[in-house]
């Protein structure tokens, strides 16, 4: 990559809002305060304020979406879309991206310290929903001084807060990005996520959430993400990537790492729990698990729909079939909105929307551009 | 309007009304659709099943489906658009008469657009050489062909008589310009604009 599409180094900001008396109500009804959001912008914001794109982060995701932080090698999670000249084109747009509450990667979470208890909350957190993560992201757009959104985006998760936005605030953004997502999930989704719930929890030491200080459920939550990459990928993707083969010339004939997809996963949770907070794994999965905005509830009855929608699945994607986004443009044709929708051929499985960078990046420029720019067709012949 | 543009799409442009709301069942690459937005100020609405054709139609700035018609229109409300397009769809879906019911159902007006079978070359290809037909309008051999229905004019007319559509107009195209005359016989292609009456 050449060093003019990229960022450099970029830094994560915080956002302090919600102090007594004026906390976040939450779905549930409990409130949640203060609250403190970590984000990271890119590009400038224009000075009519219409050029923002707000990115949505999946499951294990945080605000560093690309550019490097000083010292690191590898840059953010979808640093392939976002940047100069990229799908989401910082010489244009200003983008955004927030850690979700709920979340350990500086937004507020299980692993914060509660002020009123002066120790970190673990299980006295309050439970949040995908409404609830949006709402914490509204607050941060007032923050910016944003009125309208150009987008929301984001993929699996993070296409769950998109349609939330879409939702909640369908007068605050002007197009609509769900990526591999549902507008709830399957009892098959709940059930990976309920085996990694219950991974963490059958750790001894996971002590009821109340590790903090003490060591985390490393192998409990390094099985949760074990399972979560196998549904990730595709039985081609896999063959592809591994086949059957062999770590060492031959078999040891015992229960060591034999073979190559054996030595990724445990590679893969060891390196996980290095970098994400068990008690988190557990509200976020539940948050996904709870989000429901299937029939009248993504667009309410009688309201005309402004936004624009560009809705993307992939072929092999197992966890989030073609069924589920087809579902999301169902809705979409009922109610008249403006929407396209694309099925990527792929054998990526899940992680699709992380590796199709040419066949996303196509779709959404060109859908940015239009939406940014407002014209019905391009003017000229292309 | 430049002269590079295709008959067929010429012929419909001239059907339709400014601003009129249009679905195009196989709208392949958006040429179509983006030819109506442009000098119609059409609002259009595609659903294509390649994926490239997809990229091709988000390039123009068009909004489009990626999914097959056969299964594609059961989630629109009756007369969700004033005219839906069926310009050389039709002969390539498995059950063109759902097809064509759904469309009628979904659009005021639906035009449709297919290549003549009983065309004058065909009828001597299929008479004297004894083999499968090809003309301009169906220039494909046997084995490659992606047409599944083979229709002539005249069968057009009686599935309508036969359904009761309605034929409100019909346009039948030569190579270069429009067929006078013995359309069945001298017709490459045909364009009606048909409804279904209340």
């Amino acid at each position: 990559m050449f060093a003019k599409n990229r960022l450099g180094i970029v830094e994560t900001k915080f956002f302090e809002f919600a102090e007594s008396p004026r906390e976040l109500v939450l779905e549930s009804g409990q409130k949640l305060g203060p609250v403190t959001l970590a984000y990271e912008t890119y590009g400038a914001l224009n000075s009519d304020k219409t050029n923002a794109v707000l990115i949505c982060h999946a499951l294990s995701g945080d605000a560093h979406v690309a550019g490097l932080h000083p010292d690191d090698k590898d840059p953010g999670w979808w640093d392939s879309m976002v940047g100069p000249g990229k799908a989401f084109d910082t010489d244009r747009y200003f983008v955004i991206c927030s850690n979700v509450i709920g979340g350990c990667k500086g937004s507020t979470g299980p692993s914060s310290v509660n002020p009123k208890a002066a120790r970190p909350y673990a299980l006295s957190f309050p439970i949040v929903t995908i409404a609830d993560m949006v709402h914490a992201q509204r607050y941060l757009i007032d923050h910016l001084g944003i009125e309208q959104l150009l987008c929301v985006a984001g993929g699996s998760a993070g296409g769950m807060q998109v349609l939330q936005w879409v939702s909640s605030y369908p007068d605050r953004l002007r197009a609509a990005i769900p990526i591999a997502t549902a507008l709830k999930h399957s009892p098959q989704q709940i059930a990976f996520d309920e085996v990694g719930r219950q991974a963490v929890m059958a750790d001894p030491d996971w002590q009821e959430g109340d590790y903090y200080g003490k060591s985390q459920p490393e192998k409990g939550l390094a099985v949760a993400r074990m399972i979560g990459h196998i549904t990730y990928m595709s039985d081609a993707s896999m063959e592809e990537k591994f086949s059957r083969r062999l770590k060492d010339k031959d078999t040891h004939f015992k229960f060591s790492t034999d073979f190559e997809v054996e030595g990724y996963l445990r590679y893969r949770g060891d390196s996980f729990v290095k970098r994400f907070d068990a008690n988190s794994y557990l509200y976020i999965t539940k948050a996904m698990d709870y989000f429901d905005l299937s029939g009248d509830k993504l667009i309410k009855p009688g309201m005309a729909v402004s936004a624009r929608f560009l809705v993307i699945a992939f072929h092999s994607d197992w966890l989030y079939p073609l069924y589920q986004s087809q579902e999301i443009v169902r809705l979409l044709k009922r109610r008249h909105a403006d929407a396209t929708y694309c099925e990527i051929r792929s054998t990526y499985g899940h992680d699709a929307f992380l590796l199709e960078v040419e066949e996303e990046t196509h779709l959404i420029k060109h859908f940015l551009d239009k939406t940014f720019r407002g014209y019905d067709v391009r003017a000229h012949d292309v | 309007m430049s002269d590079t543009v295709r008959l067929d799409h010429r012929t419909i442009l001239d059907i339709i009304e400014p601003g009129a709301r249009v679905l195009d069942l196989g709208c392949g690459n958006g040429d179509l659709i983006y030819f109506l937005a442009k000098e119609k100020g059409a609002r259009v609405q595609g659903i294509e099943l390649s994926e490239e054709a997809i990229y091709r139609c988000v390039e123009k700035g068009l909004s489009v489906f990626h999914s097959d018609i056969d299964s594609g229109l059961s989630e629109y409300p009756d007369h969700s658009f004033d005219y839906v397009i069926l310009n050389q769809s039709l002969q390539e879906v498995k059950k063109a008469d759902f097809v064509l019911k759904e469309a009628l159902r979904v659009g005021k007006k639906v035009i449709v657009g297919f290549p003549n079978f009983a065309h004058l070359y065909a009828r001597l290809q299929l008479c004297f050489v004894g083999k499968t037909p090809i003309t301009a309008s169906l220039p494909y051999r046997w084995y490659n062909t992606p047409n599944l229905h083979f229709l002539s004019v005249s069968d057009f007319r009686g599935f309508c008589r036969e359904k009761g559509i309605q034929i409100l107009s019909a346009r039948f195209l030569g190579t270069r310009r429009l067929v006078r005359f013995w359309p069945n016989l001298f017709a490459l292609n045909a364009i009606f604009v048909i409804t279904q009456p209340a």
